[in-house]
């Protein structure tokens, strides 16, 4: 927003840039740090004796020869079997994006065409099941799968999240189609289409937009979701998320901070990458509910 | 669109909500009705050169079969809900005619289990959601009036805490502020206290946790308001600043009016969301002196002998009493919109 008539002070303007500069520290520093000390020993990351030795490398070199080591990463990924959660991370993500977006742009379309009561009252029902804490939900589905004995396995945890994750979908397709015009669809009607066709050859088209927002958010739920995947699935079929909680380890049993720490990094590159290339789709479906109405 | 039409557009999005989100919850109703099974026990005679000794063991056997036989548990009535880990009905009333001054009578109280983590959950709503509008309006302020051209990374750096899961989120913080993190120490040499550390404290734990909190959704909040930002209309701020108005009467009096539904969408929703708070605690490794209530139905979900499926049910049903309660005035002026609409 540049005001035709307003001019700063130098004064606002340096508060403003420190505001910025100070802001965008605490927000980001944490994540380059952990990344720096991804590559250190645990010695160093975690010093007892000075926090310096997580900058000077101090045991890190005593201990491997080199001021950087991944051997955090090598470890984990192999002995820490990482490579199994991140290979469940891939499969859970990709079967929920692609189910909940085929389930939510047919459900959304139709709230979106209809001029009947019931629809308002779907989405306002939407509405509370999006406020229920998953937590909840979870231990209301423990029970009744270890008596059906589908607890423990990926298809299940697919379907749970996919279910989870509809009301959110639902309601941000809805607002896009919102805005895709009824003439578009309503010609294709009179031309003689069915609904399906219609959806098919006209919306289907000119929906991709909304798609991909929609697509994202479900995919950074199924990614990032520790609920429902730390007590649904078993030992063997952890996500990347319940994964580095075990390497945090219990009273129990010594965890291995090092792993986590490296598993923590692995987790959230691909999650900044995509980000970074979709962030103007990201803002506009956290917005789209909000400033339209 | 004719109802057939939209019951075959709507239905497999519907099945997959009524029976994932919709049964669960009455599923979580009936379980909180049930105990689990006490188990069963049997009298062992034990003898050895210096005598015989009677001791009570576990029957195994007789406590599987009971629980392969009914294994949803015993009916419990209310008896879940008002039982010491949760309403604790008469732990109160015995407080209550034990204790000699009101104070006193609130200190036992709010060490009930299930007080607690209400009290933690509500203090974590109170705290972080104003702040959390507060401070992702400033943000949006400040970053609305910097050169557009950098405007992209700026907001890509601002929005990062909120893309990672609040566990890893919570553990990247929670590995700076540990005694043996960058700020930790540094905090200690600060203080020359070598034994300040986190978990040393309720308050200072609270507090990382809030603060903790506010680092997570200030983002959201930052982005709804930006964008509600672009939409305020230029003609009425530059007839303001002519008439002289400062730049903070033309935020008071123009800018808030205008993004007014919006802060009561990000209020609502950061609400929703921080009363469900339960990962940054296991990520701070703070279950000792902070537990919510999502936490506790998660503690007896990861219970080592027997999952406790009847008092995580009742602490379940309660959280949703309590989100219906943070949600009704909205749900209500919804109706009443949409009836005066038609």
């Amino acid at each position: 927003m540049d005001y035709g008539l307003d001019t700063k002070s130098t004064r606002l303007k340096t508060f403003n840039t420190i505001f910025i500069i100070t802001w965008l520290l605490i927000a980001c520093f944490p994540f380059i740090w952990t990344f720096w000390g991804s590559f250190k020993v645990r010695a160093d990351f975690f010093s007892r004796s000075d926090w310096w030795y997580a900058i000077s490398a101090f045991n890190t070199l005593v201990e491997t020869g080199g001021k950087f080591t991944n051997n955090a990463y090598t470890e984990a990924w192999t002995e820490g079997e990482f490579w199994k959660a991140s290979k469940n991370t891939i499969i859970v993500t990709v079967f929920v994006v692609s189910i909940s977006l085929f389930l939510g742009t047919l459900g959304a379309y139709a709230l979106s065409r209809s001029t009947e009561k019931y629809a308002f009252w779907i989405l306002m029902i939407a509405l509370i099941f999006r406020a229920m804490p998953h937590i909840t939900l979870v231990s209301g589905y423990l029970f009744p799968f270890f008596e059906l004995q589908i607890w423990g396995i990926l298809p299940t945890t697919i379907v749970v999240l996919v279910a989870i994750n509809q009301p959110f979908t639902l309601w941000l397709l809805y607002s896009f189609f919102k805005t895709v015009p009824k003439e578009l669809d309503e010609s294709a009607l009179i031309d003689g289409c069915s609904y399906f066709q219609a959806f098919r050859h006209i919306i289907m088209p000119v929906m991709w937009p909304g798609v991909i927002t929609a697509g994202l958010f479900s995919l950074m739920l199924a990614y990032n979701d520790f609920t429902v995947t730390a007590l649904l699935l078993n030992q063997e079929n952890h996500t990347m998320v319940p994964k580095i909680q075990s390497y945090l380890g219990t009273n129990q049993h010594e965890g291995n901070l090092m792993w986590a720490v490296s598993a923590v990094v692995s987790a959230t590159a691909p999650l900044f990458m995509l980000v970074m290339f979709f962030q103007r789709q990201v803002i506009s479906g956290l917005t789209a509910g909000a400033v339209k109405g | 669109m004719p109802n057939k039409t939209f019951f075959w557009f709507f239905l497999p999005t519907g099945l997959a909500m009524i029976l994932f989100i919709g049964l669960p919850i009455i599923s979580t109703g009936i379980q909180s009705f049930y105990a689990q099974h006490d188990q069963v026990v049997k009298e062992v005679k034990k003898c050895d050169p210096f005598g015989c000794t009677v001791s009570i063991v576990v029957d195994n056997e007789e406590t599987t079969k009971i629980r392969d036989a009914k294994p949803l548990g015993k009916f419990n009535g209310f008896g879940t809900y008002i039982d010491r880990n949760h309403l604790a009905v008469d732990e109160i009333k015995k407080f209550w005619n034990e204790t000699e001054s009101f104070g006193a009578f609130v200190d036992q109280v709010t060490n009930l289990p299930f007080y607690k983590a209400l009290i933690f959950t509500l203090t974590y709503c109170l705290f972080v959601t104003p702040n959390v509008l507060l401070l992702g309006f400033i943000i949006a302020l400040s970053l609305n009036a910097v050169a557009r051209k950098i405007r992209g990374p700026l907001i890509f750096g601002t929005i990062l805490p909120m893309i990672v899961t609040p566990l890893v989120g919570s553990l990247v913080l929670f590995w700076m502020i540990d005694s043996q993190g960058i700020i930790g120490a540094n905090i200690q040499n600060l203080m020359n206290d070598p034994y300040l550390s986190l978990k040393s404290s309720k308050t200072l734990t609270w507090i990382t946790i809030i603060i903790y909190g506010i680092w997570h959704h200030s983002p959201f909040a930052f982005v709804v308001f930006y964008a509600a930002l672009q939409t305020v209309p230029q003609e009425p701020i530059e007839a303001a600043i002519i008439d002289g108005a400062s730049r903070l009467q033309r935020i008071k009096h123009i800018v808030l009016p205008h993004i007014y539904p919006v802060v009561t969408f990000v209020a609502l929703i950061s609400l929703m969301d921080n009363f469900r708070v339960f990962e940054p605690i296991i990520g701070f490794s703070a279950e000792g002196s902070a537990q919510s209530l999502s936490w506790l139905i998660y503690d007896n979900l990861v219970n080592e002998e027997v999952i406790l499926f009847g008092s995580a049910a009742a602490t379940s049903m309660m959280t949703i009493i309590g989100i219906a309660i943070l949600l009704a005035p909205v749900l209500i002026r919804t109706w009443k919109e949409f009836k005066t609409a038609r």
